[in-house]
């Protein structure tokens, strides 16, 4: 099973409302990728709870159908 | 999730001031994510317990629920969760894990 950018990039811009989202395919398998994602809503959060909104809008397909996201995330700068 | 694996995954990152939930051991790890993490802590000279979830399924569940967080490695230090592996990279590139280990009084050699 694998997953495409597109698909990750909708799932995370829905789960997140206004986030700025860029997929990288790693290794061209659908299994491997990077993912930079930045949003308000991650302001005053720490870099665990950003990663967990992340992992919260890929509605637990992190870990099965989608094996690897380098993730990075950072909160949109006013 | 399992009551007894709650209570051992407690007592282990209670009893142990870093440990490392992690596919495979800290000298054979199976997953490259899992030996970045092993390869940063030991550049450290880091002192930890790895515990292999590969060979407990239970285990490995029960980790992922315990802290809401979806993929191995886990890193804890002082009982508390740090991240997994890009976490780990990142502060280890900006010094905030050499400065996290010193807030929490555990002894690191500071990359060289």
């Amino acid at each position: 099973m694998a997953m495409d950018a597109v698909e990750i990039e909708r799932l995370i811009r829905d789960g997140i409302p206004g986030a700025d989202v860029r997929i990288e395919d790693l290794r061209g398998d659908g299994d491997h990728y990077a993912a930079y994602v930045t949003a308000a809503a991650f302001k005053g959060k720490s870099r665990v709870a950003q990663h967990q909104m992340v992992y919260a809008a890929l509605g637990g397909r992190m870990g099965n159908e989608l094996h690897a996201l380098a993730l990075t995330t950072a909160a949109t700068q006013d | 999730m399992d009551k007894t694996v709650e209570e051992r995954i407690r007592r282990d990152i209670t009893e142990n001031d870093v440990v490392l939930y992690m596919k495979g051991t800290p000298v054979f790890p199976q997953c490259g994510f899992s030996a970045a993490v092993v390869q940063v802590l030991s550049h450290l000279g880091v002192k930890f317990k790895g515990i292999d979830i590969l060979v407990d399924p239970a285990l490995r569940q029960g980790i992922k629920e315990f802290t809401n967080w979806p993929t191995i490695p886990q890193l804890y230090v002082k009982g508390e969760f740090v991240g997994g592996c890009d976490i780990i990279r990142d502060m280890y590139e900006s010094g905030e894990l050499v400065q996290l280990l010193a807030e929490k009084g555990v002894a690191a050699q500071a990359a060289a």
